[in-house]
Protein backbone atom coordinates (compact mmCIF):
# COMPACT_ATOMS: atom_id res chain seq x y z
CA UNK A 1 0.00 0.00 0.00
CA UNK A 2 1.37 3.38 -0.87
CA UNK A 3 1.18 6.22 1.61
CA UNK A 4 -2.02 8.11 2.25
CA UNK A 5 -2.17 11.67 3.51
CA UNK A 6 -4.31 13.92 5.67
CA UNK A 7 -5.23 17.57 5.29
CA UNK A 8 -3.44 18.18 8.58
CA UNK A 9 -0.20 17.02 6.93
CA UNK A 10 0.30 13.56 8.40
CA UNK A 11 1.16 10.51 6.30
CA UNK A 12 -0.19 7.01 6.99
CA UNK A 13 1.52 3.82 5.81
CA UNK A 14 0.10 0.34 6.28
CA UNK A 15 2.30 -2.10 8.23
CA UNK A 16 -0.22 -4.93 8.07
CA UNK A 17 -4.03 -5.26 8.10
CA UNK A 18 -5.44 -2.72 10.58
CA UNK A 19 -2.01 -1.45 11.65
CA UNK A 20 -0.34 1.69 10.30
CA UNK A 21 2.65 3.94 10.84
CA UNK A 22 2.05 7.69 11.13
CA UNK A 23 4.47 10.51 10.39
CA UNK A 24 4.53 14.15 9.35
CA UNK A 25 4.96 15.19 5.76
CA UNK A 26 7.84 17.11 4.30
CA UNK A 27 5.44 20.00 3.71
CA UNK A 28 4.69 20.09 7.45
CA UNK A 29 8.34 20.14 8.53
CA UNK A 30 9.07 22.83 5.94
CA UNK A 31 6.27 24.98 7.37
CA UNK A 32 7.34 24.38 10.96
CA UNK A 33 11.00 25.29 10.57
CA UNK A 34 13.59 23.94 13.02
CA UNK A 35 11.82 21.40 15.21
CA UNK A 36 13.03 21.52 18.81
CA UNK A 37 10.51 19.50 20.80
CA UNK A 38 7.86 16.84 20.38
CA UNK A 39 5.18 15.44 22.68
CA UNK A 40 3.98 11.96 21.77
CA UNK A 41 1.18 9.85 23.29
CA UNK A 42 1.61 6.68 25.33
CA UNK A 43 1.17 3.10 24.17
CA UNK A 44 -2.47 2.20 24.72
CA UNK A 45 -3.88 5.70 24.15
CA UNK A 46 -6.95 5.62 21.90
CA UNK A 47 -7.96 8.30 19.46
CA UNK A 48 -10.95 9.17 17.33
CA UNK A 49 -10.40 10.66 13.88
CA UNK A 50 -9.33 14.33 14.13
CA UNK A 51 -8.27 14.03 17.80
CA UNK A 52 -5.07 15.74 18.89
CA UNK A 53 -2.39 13.05 19.15
CA UNK A 54 0.45 15.20 20.44
CA UNK A 55 2.23 18.42 19.72
CA UNK A 56 5.34 19.54 18.00
CA UNK A 57 7.32 22.67 18.61
CA UNK A 58 9.54 24.73 16.43
CA UNK A 59 11.66 27.63 17.67
CA UNK A 60 8.75 29.99 17.20
CA UNK A 61 5.58 28.06 17.87
CA UNK A 62 3.65 24.98 18.91
CA UNK A 63 1.50 22.95 16.51
CA UNK A 64 -0.90 20.11 17.19
CA UNK A 65 -0.31 16.71 15.63
CA UNK A 66 -3.67 15.36 14.54
CA UNK A 67 -4.63 11.72 14.41
CA UNK A 68 -6.48 11.62 11.09
CA UNK A 69 -8.06 8.21 11.65
CA UNK A 70 -9.38 6.30 14.67
CA UNK A 71 -6.96 3.87 16.30
CA UNK A 72 -4.93 2.81 19.35
CA UNK A 73 -1.25 3.54 19.88
CA UNK A 74 0.77 0.31 19.64
CA UNK A 75 4.27 1.78 19.45
CA UNK A 76 5.89 5.18 20.01
CA UNK A 77 9.12 6.34 18.42
CA UNK A 78 10.90 7.14 21.68
CA UNK A 79 14.14 8.14 19.93
CA UNK A 80 12.38 11.17 18.52
CA UNK A 81 11.77 12.59 21.98
CA UNK A 82 15.44 13.45 22.35
CA UNK A 83 16.12 14.20 18.70
CA UNK A 84 12.98 15.66 17.11
CA UNK A 85 15.08 17.40 14.46
CA UNK A 86 15.11 14.00 12.72
CA UNK A 87 11.74 15.05 11.32
CA UNK A 88 13.31 18.05 9.59
CA UNK A 89 15.97 15.80 8.11
CA UNK A 90 13.74 13.00 6.76
CA UNK A 91 10.07 13.65 7.40
CA UNK A 92 8.83 11.01 4.96
CA UNK A 93 10.90 8.29 6.61
CA UNK A 94 10.45 9.29 10.25
CA UNK A 95 7.52 7.59 11.96
CA UNK A 96 6.00 9.02 15.12
CA UNK A 97 3.63 6.26 16.24
CA UNK A 98 2.25 2.93 15.10
CA UNK A 99 -1.54 2.72 15.38
CA UNK A 100 -3.55 -0.49 15.50
CA UNK A 101 -7.30 -1.26 15.30
CA UNK A 102 -7.55 1.37 12.61
CA UNK A 103 -10.50 1.15 10.30
CA UNK A 104 -11.78 3.97 8.20
CA UNK A 105 -9.13 5.41 5.92
CA UNK A 106 -11.62 6.64 3.34
CA UNK A 107 -11.12 10.32 4.12
CA UNK A 108 -7.40 10.21 3.52
CA UNK A 109 -5.86 11.62 0.35
CA UNK A 110 -3.70 9.93 -2.26
CA UNK A 111 -0.27 11.41 -2.91
CA UNK A 112 -1.61 13.26 -5.95
CA UNK A 113 -4.60 14.65 -4.07
CA UNK A 114 -2.31 15.72 -1.23
CA UNK A 115 0.09 17.54 -3.59
CA UNK A 116 -2.86 19.43 -5.05
CA UNK A 117 -4.08 20.24 -1.56
CA UNK A 118 -0.65 21.62 -0.60
CA UNK A 119 -0.61 23.84 -3.63
CA UNK A 120 -3.80 25.51 -2.45
CA UNK A 121 -2.34 25.94 1.05
CA UNK A 122 0.68 27.83 -0.22
CA UNK B 1 1.60 44.87 3.12
CA UNK B 2 4.53 47.30 3.08
CA UNK B 3 8.00 46.44 1.85
CA UNK B 4 11.37 47.54 3.21
CA UNK B 5 14.04 48.63 0.70
CA UNK B 6 15.59 45.15 1.13
CA UNK B 7 12.46 43.17 0.23
CA UNK B 8 13.87 41.93 -3.09
CA UNK B 9 17.01 40.68 -1.30
CA UNK B 10 14.93 38.52 1.04
CA UNK B 11 13.00 37.01 -1.84
CA UNK B 12 16.23 36.41 -3.72
CA UNK B 13 17.55 34.47 -0.72
CA UNK B 14 14.30 32.46 -0.56
CA UNK B 15 13.41 33.74 2.90
CA UNK B 16 10.21 32.57 4.55
CA UNK B 17 8.22 35.80 4.80
CA UNK B 18 5.69 36.90 7.40
CA UNK B 19 3.57 39.98 8.14
CA UNK B 20 5.22 41.92 10.94
CA UNK B 21 3.86 45.35 11.88
CA UNK B 22 2.35 45.64 8.42
CA UNK B 23 5.63 44.82 6.65
CA UNK B 24 6.42 41.69 4.64
CA UNK B 25 9.48 40.58 6.62
CA UNK B 26 11.82 37.54 6.62
CA UNK B 27 11.24 35.31 9.63
CA UNK B 28 14.03 32.98 8.54
CA UNK B 29 16.19 32.12 5.54
CA UNK B 30 16.63 28.55 4.24
CA UNK B 31 19.29 27.60 6.81
CA UNK B 32 16.77 28.17 9.59
CA UNK B 33 16.57 30.14 12.81
CA UNK B 34 18.86 27.88 14.83
CA UNK B 35 21.74 28.21 12.34
CA UNK B 36 21.17 31.96 12.10
CA UNK B 37 21.24 32.33 15.89
CA UNK B 38 24.47 30.32 16.14
CA UNK B 39 26.01 32.34 13.30
CA UNK B 40 25.51 35.54 15.28
CA UNK B 41 26.96 34.02 18.45
CA UNK B 42 29.95 32.43 16.69
CA UNK B 43 30.58 34.37 13.48
CA UNK B 44 28.50 37.28 12.15
CA UNK B 45 24.97 37.90 10.94
CA UNK B 46 23.05 40.73 9.29
CA UNK B 47 19.44 41.78 9.86
CA UNK B 48 17.04 44.01 7.96
CA UNK B 49 15.60 46.38 10.59
CA UNK B 50 14.29 48.95 8.11
CA UNK B 51 10.73 48.54 9.30
CA UNK B 52 11.62 50.35 12.53
CA UNK B 53 10.58 53.99 12.93
CA UNK B 54 12.87 57.01 12.99
CA UNK B 55 11.41 60.25 14.35
CA UNK B 56 13.30 63.53 14.27
CA UNK B 57 13.02 66.24 16.96
CA UNK B 58 14.48 69.67 16.32
CA UNK B 59 14.38 73.13 17.85
CA UNK B 60 15.55 74.91 21.00
CA UNK B 61 12.96 72.98 23.03
CA UNK B 62 13.80 69.50 21.70
CA UNK B 63 16.04 68.51 24.64
CA UNK B 64 13.62 69.60 27.36
CA UNK B 65 10.70 68.10 25.45
CA UNK B 66 12.34 64.68 25.25
CA UNK B 67 13.19 64.91 28.96
CA UNK B 68 9.47 65.48 29.53
CA UNK B 69 8.09 62.57 27.50
CA UNK B 70 10.74 60.00 28.38
CA UNK B 71 11.87 58.30 31.59
CA UNK B 72 15.54 58.98 30.83
CA UNK B 73 17.26 62.35 30.50
CA UNK B 74 18.22 63.30 26.94
CA UNK B 75 19.28 66.90 27.57
CA UNK B 76 22.53 65.62 29.07
CA UNK B 77 23.23 63.30 26.14
CA UNK B 78 26.38 64.42 24.29
CA UNK B 79 26.30 64.90 20.52
CA UNK B 80 27.38 61.61 18.97
CA UNK B 81 25.98 59.55 21.82
CA UNK B 82 22.93 57.33 22.22
CA UNK B 83 20.67 56.60 25.16
CA UNK B 84 17.89 54.08 25.82
CA UNK B 85 14.61 55.31 27.30
CA UNK B 86 10.96 54.48 27.78
CA UNK B 87 7.99 56.63 26.80
CA UNK B 88 5.21 56.27 29.38
CA UNK B 89 1.65 57.30 30.03
CA UNK B 90 0.65 59.20 33.18
CA UNK B 91 0.00 55.91 34.98
CA UNK B 92 3.53 54.72 34.18
CA UNK B 93 2.43 52.13 31.62
CA UNK B 94 4.89 51.94 28.72
CA UNK B 95 3.91 53.31 25.32
CA UNK B 96 7.21 52.15 23.77
CA UNK B 97 10.89 51.63 24.54
CA UNK B 98 13.29 53.38 22.20
CA UNK B 99 16.76 54.75 21.70
CA UNK B 100 17.70 58.38 21.15
CA UNK B 101 20.59 59.69 19.05
CA UNK B 102 21.78 63.24 19.62
CA UNK B 103 22.72 64.50 16.15
CA UNK B 104 23.35 68.12 17.22
CA UNK B 105 22.57 70.52 20.04
CA UNK B 106 18.96 70.91 18.85
CA UNK B 107 18.60 67.79 16.76
CA UNK B 108 17.61 64.31 17.97
CA UNK B 109 16.73 61.09 16.18
CA UNK B 110 14.44 58.74 18.11
CA UNK B 111 14.31 55.13 16.92
CA UNK B 112 11.12 53.26 17.83
CA UNK B 113 9.66 49.77 17.48
CA UNK B 114 8.06 49.09 14.11
CA UNK B 115 4.88 47.84 15.79
CA UNK B 116 4.42 51.11 17.68
CA UNK B 117 5.47 53.67 15.11
CA UNK B 118 2.04 55.13 14.39
CA UNK B 119 0.98 55.06 18.02
CA UNK B 120 4.24 56.72 19.11
CA UNK B 121 3.98 59.44 16.49
CA UNK B 122 0.38 60.25 17.46
CA UNK B 123 1.35 60.53 21.12
CA UNK B 124 4.44 62.64 20.37
CA UNK B 125 2.46 65.00 18.11
CA UNK B 126 -0.19 65.38 20.78
CA UNK B 127 2.43 66.22 23.39
CA UNK B 128 4.12 68.72 21.07
CA UNK B 129 0.73 70.40 20.57
CA UNK B 130 0.24 70.76 24.31
CA UNK B 131 3.87 71.75 25.00
CA UNK B 132 4.34 75.20 26.50
CA UNK B 133 8.14 75.29 26.46
CA UNK B 134 10.58 76.51 23.81
CA UNK B 135 9.79 75.49 20.23
CA UNK B 136 10.11 71.86 19.20
CA UNK B 137 9.28 70.25 15.86
CA UNK B 138 8.56 66.55 15.36
CA UNK B 139 8.93 64.83 12.01
CA UNK B 140 8.47 61.21 10.98
CA UNK B 141 11.61 60.38 8.99
CA UNK B 142 11.13 56.60 8.90
CA UNK B 143 10.92 56.38 5.12
CA UNK B 144 14.23 58.25 4.78
CA UNK B 145 16.20 55.46 6.37
CA UNK B 146 16.95 51.81 5.72
CA UNK B 147 18.55 49.99 8.64
CA UNK B 148 20.91 47.01 8.55
CA UNK B 149 22.27 45.51 11.78
CA UNK B 150 25.55 43.57 11.67
CA UNK B 151 26.21 41.57 14.82
CA UNK B 152 28.65 38.91 16.01
CA UNK B 153 32.28 38.34 17.04
CA UNK B 154 33.51 38.55 13.41
CA UNK B 155 31.85 41.91 12.77
CA UNK B 156 35.13 43.84 12.90
CA UNK B 157 36.76 41.63 10.26
CA UNK B 158 33.88 42.12 7.82
CA UNK B 159 33.52 45.85 8.51
CA UNK B 160 37.27 46.30 7.91
CA UNK B 161 36.72 45.10 4.34
CA UNK B 162 33.85 47.48 3.56
CA UNK B 163 35.17 50.75 4.97
CA UNK B 164 37.82 52.45 7.06
CA UNK B 165 37.73 51.25 10.70
CA UNK B 166 39.38 54.52 11.78
CA UNK B 167 36.16 56.29 10.82
CA UNK B 168 33.92 53.94 12.82
CA UNK B 169 32.47 54.91 16.25
CA UNK B 170 34.71 53.59 19.03
CA UNK B 171 32.48 53.47 22.06
CA UNK B 172 29.41 51.41 22.78
CA UNK B 173 26.25 53.53 22.36
CA UNK B 174 28.01 56.13 20.25
CA UNK B 175 27.60 56.89 16.55
CA UNK B 176 29.26 58.69 13.66
CA UNK B 177 27.51 60.29 10.69
CA UNK B 178 28.71 60.30 7.07
CA UNK B 179 30.82 57.19 7.42
CA UNK B 180 31.46 55.34 4.15
CA UNK B 181 30.36 51.71 4.19
CA UNK B 182 30.56 49.94 0.82
CA UNK B 183 31.28 53.43 -0.57
CA UNK B 184 27.91 54.78 0.57
CA UNK B 185 27.47 57.43 3.29
CA UNK B 186 25.78 56.06 6.41
CA UNK B 187 25.14 56.84 10.05
CA UNK B 188 26.99 54.07 11.86
CA UNK B 189 26.19 53.29 15.49
CA UNK B 190 27.64 50.86 17.98
CA UNK B 191 24.34 49.44 19.08
CA UNK B 192 22.46 46.19 18.72
CA UNK B 193 19.81 43.86 20.05
CA UNK B 194 21.72 40.60 20.31
CA UNK B 195 24.23 40.86 23.15
CA UNK B 196 27.13 40.61 20.67
CA UNK B 197 29.57 43.22 19.37
CA UNK B 198 28.07 44.93 16.34
CA UNK B 199 26.89 47.99 14.49
CA UNK B 200 23.65 49.32 13.15
CA UNK B 201 23.91 50.92 9.72
CA UNK B 202 21.42 53.68 8.87
CA UNK B 203 21.57 54.35 5.14
CA UNK B 204 19.55 55.85 2.31
CA UNK B 205 16.86 53.42 1.10
CA UNK B 206 18.41 53.38 -2.39
CA UNK B 207 21.79 52.29 -0.96
CA UNK B 208 20.45 49.45 1.18
CA UNK B 209 20.64 46.65 -1.40
CA UNK B 210 24.20 47.48 -2.36
CA UNK B 211 25.35 47.56 1.26
CA UNK B 212 23.49 44.33 2.08
CA UNK B 213 24.93 42.49 -0.92
CA UNK B 214 28.44 43.80 -0.23
CA UNK B 215 28.32 42.62 3.38
CA UNK B 216 27.15 39.16 2.34
CA UNK B 217 29.86 38.98 -0.31
CA UNK B 218 32.72 40.33 1.83
CA UNK B 219 31.61 38.33 4.85
CA UNK B 220 31.68 34.91 3.11
CA UNK B 221 35.09 34.09 4.57
CA UNK B 222 33.84 34.88 8.06
CA UNK B 223 30.73 32.76 7.59
CA UNK B 224 28.23 35.64 7.43
CA UNK B 225 24.53 34.70 7.52
CA UNK B 226 21.43 36.71 6.69
CA UNK B 227 19.20 36.48 9.79
CA UNK B 228 15.44 36.87 10.14
CA UNK B 229 13.00 37.92 12.83
CA UNK B 230 13.03 34.43 14.34
CA UNK B 231 16.71 34.68 15.22
CA UNK B 232 16.31 38.32 16.22
CA UNK B 233 13.87 37.17 18.88
CA UNK B 234 15.84 34.18 20.20
CA UNK B 235 19.00 36.29 20.39
CA UNK B 236 17.47 39.18 22.33
CA UNK B 237 15.65 36.77 24.65
CA UNK B 238 18.85 34.89 25.42
CA UNK B 239 20.53 38.25 26.07
CA UNK B 240 17.74 39.12 28.51
CA UNK B 241 16.52 42.12 26.52
CA UNK B 242 12.89 43.20 26.77
CA UNK B 243 10.60 43.22 23.74
CA UNK B 244 7.63 45.57 23.69
CA UNK B 245 4.45 43.57 23.65
CA UNK B 246 6.05 40.97 25.92
CA UNK B 247 8.14 42.41 28.79
CA UNK B 248 6.70 45.89 28.25
CA UNK B 249 3.21 47.09 27.43
CA UNK B 250 0.75 49.77 28.45
CA UNK B 251 -0.06 47.56 31.44
CA UNK B 252 3.58 47.17 32.49
CA UNK B 253 5.71 49.89 34.08
CA UNK B 254 9.43 50.01 33.21
CA UNK B 255 10.12 49.99 36.96
CA UNK B 256 8.56 46.53 37.10
CA UNK B 257 11.05 44.95 34.73
CA UNK B 258 14.35 46.22 36.07
CA UNK B 259 14.84 49.24 33.81
CA UNK B 260 15.84 51.52 36.69
CA UNK B 261 19.02 52.45 34.82
CA UNK B 262 16.81 54.20 32.24
CA UNK B 263 14.51 55.93 34.76
CA UNK B 264 15.78 59.19 36.23
CA UNK B 265 13.30 60.22 38.91
CA UNK B 266 14.91 63.20 40.68
CA UNK B 267 14.36 65.97 38.22
CA UNK B 268 11.67 68.22 36.76
CA UNK B 269 8.32 66.69 36.00
CA UNK B 270 8.07 64.11 33.26
CA UNK B 271 5.10 62.02 32.15
CA UNK B 272 4.71 59.01 34.44
CA UNK B 273 7.05 60.31 37.16
CA UNK B 274 4.66 59.90 40.10
CA UNK B 275 3.68 56.38 39.08
CA UNK B 276 7.32 55.38 38.63
CA UNK B 277 8.16 56.73 42.09
CA UNK B 278 5.93 54.07 43.67
CA UNK B 279 7.39 50.73 44.73
CA UNK B 280 6.86 48.33 41.82
CA UNK B 281 4.37 45.54 42.42
CA UNK B 282 6.05 43.06 40.10
CA UNK B 283 9.54 41.98 39.10
CA UNK B 284 11.09 40.32 36.03
CA UNK B 285 12.87 37.01 36.47
CA UNK B 286 14.59 34.43 34.29
CA UNK B 287 13.44 30.80 34.31
CA UNK B 288 14.89 27.58 32.98
CA UNK B 289 13.05 24.26 32.65
CA UNK B 290 14.38 21.37 34.70
CA UNK B 291 13.62 18.41 32.42
CA UNK B 292 11.56 18.25 29.22
CA UNK B 293 9.36 20.92 27.80
CA UNK B 294 9.45 24.41 26.34
CA UNK B 295 7.89 27.53 27.83
CA UNK B 296 6.38 30.28 25.71
CA UNK B 297 4.71 33.54 26.67
CA UNK B 298 1.49 33.65 28.66
CA UNK B 299 1.99 30.60 30.90
CA UNK B 300 1.18 30.83 34.60
CA UNK B 301 4.15 30.71 36.97
CA UNK B 302 3.53 29.07 40.35
CA UNK B 303 5.46 28.87 43.59
CA UNK B 304 4.42 25.91 45.75
CA UNK B 305 1.26 25.62 43.68
CA UNK B 306 0.23 29.26 44.04
CA UNK B 307 0.13 31.50 40.96
CA UNK B 308 2.70 34.29 41.28
CA UNK B 309 2.79 35.60 37.71
CA UNK B 310 3.13 34.81 34.01
CA UNK B 311 5.83 34.15 31.46
CA UNK B 312 6.33 37.01 28.99
CA UNK B 313 8.65 35.37 26.44
CA UNK B 314 10.06 31.87 26.04
CA UNK B 315 11.96 29.64 23.66
CA UNK B 316 14.53 26.90 23.43
CA UNK B 317 17.98 28.46 23.33
CA UNK B 318 19.68 27.37 20.11
CA UNK B 319 23.01 27.81 21.89
CA UNK B 320 22.55 25.87 25.11
CA UNK B 321 19.42 23.85 24.21
CA UNK B 322 17.87 25.04 27.50
CA UNK B 323 14.20 25.98 27.58
CA UNK B 324 14.36 29.55 28.88
CA UNK B 325 11.76 32.20 29.61
CA UNK B 326 11.37 35.63 31.15
CA UNK B 327 8.47 36.11 33.52
CA UNK B 328 6.75 38.90 35.39
CA UNK B 329 5.90 37.85 38.95
CA UNK B 330 4.75 39.41 42.23
CA UNK B 331 7.57 41.52 43.67
CA UNK B 332 7.33 39.82 47.06
CA UNK B 333 7.38 36.23 45.79
CA UNK B 334 10.32 34.70 47.70
CA UNK B 335 11.23 32.31 44.84
CA UNK B 336 12.72 29.85 47.34
CA UNK B 337 9.87 27.35 47.01
CA UNK B 338 9.12 24.89 44.20
CA UNK B 339 8.62 26.80 40.98
CA UNK B 340 6.49 25.42 38.16
CA UNK B 341 5.12 26.76 34.91
CA UNK B 342 1.79 25.53 33.51
CA UNK B 343 2.40 24.74 29.86
CA UNK B 344 -0.86 23.73 28.19
CA UNK B 345 -2.02 21.77 31.23
CA UNK B 346 1.36 20.25 32.19
CA UNK B 347 3.24 21.62 35.22
CA UNK B 348 6.89 21.92 34.23
CA UNK B 349 9.43 22.16 37.00
CA UNK B 350 11.57 25.28 36.58
CA UNK B 351 14.42 27.05 38.31
CA UNK B 352 15.03 30.75 38.59
CA UNK B 353 18.16 31.85 36.76
CA UNK B 354 19.85 35.22 36.70
CA UNK B 355 19.33 37.46 33.70
CA UNK B 356 20.78 37.65 31.17
CA UNK B 357 20.84 33.98 30.18
CA UNK B 358 23.83 34.76 27.97
CA UNK B 359 26.55 37.35 28.32
CA UNK B 360 29.59 37.91 26.15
Amino acid sequence: MSKLYSRSHEWIEEVEEGKVRLGLTDFAQEQLGDIVYINLPEVGDTFEAEDVLGDIESIKAVSDIICPIAGTVAEVNEDLLDAPEGINEAADETWLVVLENVDDMDDLLTEEEYQEFCETEE
Amino acid sequence: MKHTPLHEEHLRLSAKMVDYAGYDMPVQYPNGTIKEHLAVRQQVGIFDCSHMGEIRFTGPGAAAFLDYILTNVMSTLAVGRIRYGVMCQEDGGAIDDLIVYRLAQEDYLVVVNASNREKDLAWMEKQVDEWNGPAVQVQDRSDDYALIAIQGPKTKEVMAKVGNPESYPKKYYSFTEDVLVADRPVLLSRTGYTGEFGYEIYCKPEDASHIWQTLLEQGKEEGIEACGLGARDTLRLEAGMPLYGHELSEEILPSEIGLDFAIKLDREAFIGQDALRQKPRRKRIGLKVDGRGIMREGHEVKEDGKVIGQTTSGTMSPLTKDAIAMALVAVDAPLTGTLTVDVRGRELKVNEVELPFYKK
